[in-house]
């Protein structure tokens, strides 16, 4: 057997290889850089790549070639195993852009004091004296960390094969277990949350590679296009199919936090440093959908008959859960991890509500465009909301118990109200961008015929404004009990106020103006098959 | 198809014994190398298929997949080293500071 050098094309993945450059060098410059200079070399080469990514994610997606008689847009590079087409532009642009807001929150400095919000040595036991003499040291390691989940989540959506989708996976897995790990304060909680996500996505992860055996004993091929023929042509013993897929069904699921593999999301959200959490919460969930999509549209969209029935419970019971166990909790960062499990729920009735082309009427929003929308708007008033979180504080560092949030809009008005507003687009509430990602994901779902899914999202998003507004009365309405610690807003630098001022835009200008996005989507049209 | 019947049946075995293991064990190692041998079964199926179909996806995937362990064994003991050293011990129970 001889061996072939696959061409690569250059010209449309490297900002992938950019940001995965960008990686290594900063490892590099962990190693041979004094401490001193290693915060502001490492923040300016994670901001520039991103930068540079971005742009280029942006020359290549204006670059691409017409396929499919114009339904799509793109090609399948790599040998096959990166595609780059519209969605995986529009996604590796989301991507780009939640990871530029969590490098700014990576980098706030001055609401501990003048360092950072990770541990000075994750080596050190909590409490001790070694742990003392780090006290003033920075985990700048943090930032190539952060550089390589960012590449694992661009090549997450990109893969055309379930090889590199595995791989793609652990690569954007791996660092977020040990960012979660790495919190200064309130460390045990921390790295209890490291060790229930690794755990519990190793197991994941296990399962989605049993199902990618077992597809590929169905279909001989790990390609999705090879998969897709091969579930047209009915090639083999479906029951393998449907175990695989199911197994497959598991890793994803996991990843973007659908019950029932929910567990995680709690925890980790609550234990992870808040920049570490604004940052997984959107890029996780843009990259995992991403993916998701693909795999479902493109390897099994022959098969779907099969997968949306599954589907239509998994998003019915995730939003109940979402909702439900949001209501009591007495924690802020809990309330907003249960509320993103709802998210996921309603993500996924854009996602179930997919449709040949054949049956959409003329100019309708199809059900890919819907989910992209909804990830941006999402994505916004997450990473919004979590970074003022990271600045609502009280001697004990962030204050995330609802007691001491009460009255906070007296004290900090502004603030809270850029929370109220993050709240209020996540409840989706008209004229903010939450209300119109929700309106498209509930009208294509719709149109396919998932009215009993929309029933019960559209009963419990009315629900979720219920816990979302009760949060906005404690914050303006309520008055702390006398001898009550409150919590009060610290000033945080430009990093943080201009990611949290970002987010605010983005929410206020997808609602008002939602149509150049929604059309930009349009525009990436459909996966290549 | 046959020939290979037999390979599927046993990592089918393995990886059921590691889900069990992974479930019902208490020590975070031990967790852990359950998890590793979920992983080895599906190995074992990725080449089983790989001879089935004559082509070599299913090899070059099991390669990758030993890479991409030994990274998790990397990030996994870390963790779990963390951990036994601030706690003294390394049971998934005693870790239950976040709940509900």
């Amino acid at each position: 057997m001889e061996f072939t050098e696959p061409a690569l094309e250059y010209a449309e993945i490297w900002p992938l290889i950019v940001v995965f450059g960008v990686a290594c060098l900063g490892i590099l410059a962990e190693a041979f850089l004094p401490r001193g200079r290693r915060h502001v070399v490492q923040v300016a080469l994670a901001a520039v790549g991103l930068l540079v990514a971005l742009v280029g994610t942006v020359l290549v997606g204006t670059n691409l070639d017409e396929v499919a008689d114009g339904e799509a847009r793109g090609l399948i590079g790599g040998a096959g195993s990166v595609v780059v087409d519209g969605p995986t532009v529009f996604i590796w642009a989301l991507v780009l852009v939640a990871s530029l807001m969590g490098v700014a929150l990576f980098a706030e400095r001055r609401l501990e004091a003048g360092v950072s919000a990770f541990s000075g040595q994750a080596a050190a036991l909590p409490g001790s004296d070694a742990e003392r003499k780090a006290q003033g040291l920075d985990h700048t390691e943090v930032y190539p960390l952060l550089m390589f989940a960012v590449g694992g989540m661009l090549l997450f959506p990109a893969s055309g094969d379930l090889l590199t989708m595995f791989v793609a996976l652990e690569v954007l897995s791996l660092p977020l277990y040990l960012l979660t790990g790495l919190a200064r304060r309130r460390r045990l909680l921390s790295q209890e949350a490291a060790l229930k996500y690794f755990l519990l996505g190793a197991f994941s992860s296990g399962f989605f590679l049993y199902g990618m055996a077992l597809v590929y004993g169905y279909a001989g091929s790990m390609d999705l296009g090879a998969i897709d023929a091969a579930v047209r042509n009915d090639a083999a013993n479906s029951v393998m199919l449907q175990i695989g897929l199911g197994l497959l069904l598991v890793g994803l699921l996991f990843k973007v936090g659908a019950v029932p593999f929910q567990a995680w999301t709690p925890d980790v959200y609550q234990g992870a440093p808040t920049a570490v959490t604004a940052f997984m919460s959107a890029g996780t969930k843009i990259a995992a959908f991403g993916a998701l999509l693909r795999l479902l549209y493109v390897g099994f969209g022959a098969d779907r008959w099969t997968w949306q029935p599954v589907m239509w419970v998994v998003a019915i019971l995730t939003m109940l859960v979402g909702v439900v166990l949001a209501v009591v909790q007495t924690d802020v960062k809990r309330m907003l991890a249960y509320s993103a499990v709802a998210h996921t729920g309603f993500l996924l009735t854009g996602v179930l509500g997919v449709q040949a082309s054949g049956e959409l009427a003329e100019g309708q929003v199809t059900s890919l465009q819907a989910v992209m929308f909804y990830l941006a708007t999402y994505s916004f008033a997450t990473i919004g909301a979590f970074a003022i979180v990271s600045l609502v504080r009280d001697s004990s560092g962030e204050a995330t118990a609802f007691d001491r949030w009460a009255g906070l809009g007296k004290r900090s008005p502004l603030v809270a109200a850029a929370f109220a507003f993050f709240l209020l687009s996540m409840a989706g509430i008209p004229l903010t961008a939450g209300f119109v990602g929700k309106w498209a994901v509930f009208t294509v779902a719709m149109s396919a015929g998932a009215w009993p899914v929309v029933v019960v999202a559209i009963a419990s998003s009315i629900f979720a404004v219920y816990f979302y507004v009760r949060h906005i009365r404690l914050m303006f309405f309520d008055v702390p009990e006398a001898d009550a610690e409150v919590a009060s807003v610290t000033a945080p630098s430009l990093l943080t106020s201009g990611t949290i001022a970002v987010g605010v835009l983005g929410t206020l200008v997808l609602g008002l103006v939602p149509g150049p996005l929604l059309q930009l989507a349009a525009d990436a049209g459909q996966f290549i098959r | 198809m046959n020939d290979v019947n037999a390979y599927i049946g046993l990592s089918a075995v393995l990886f059921t014994i590691g889900a069990i293991g992974v479930l019902t064990r208490r020590n975070a190692i031990v967790v852990f190398m359950c998890v590793e041998l979920m992983l080895n079964a599906c190995n074992l199926a990725l080449v089983a298929f790989a001879h089935q179909h004559g082509n070599l996806d299913g090899q070059v995937a099991a390669f990758f997949v030993m890479v991409v362990a030994a990274a998790e064994v990397v990030v996994g003991l870390a963790i779990i080293m963390t951990i036994f050293r601030t706690r003294r011990s390394a049971s998934v129970d005693d870790a239950s500071l976040l709940k509900y």
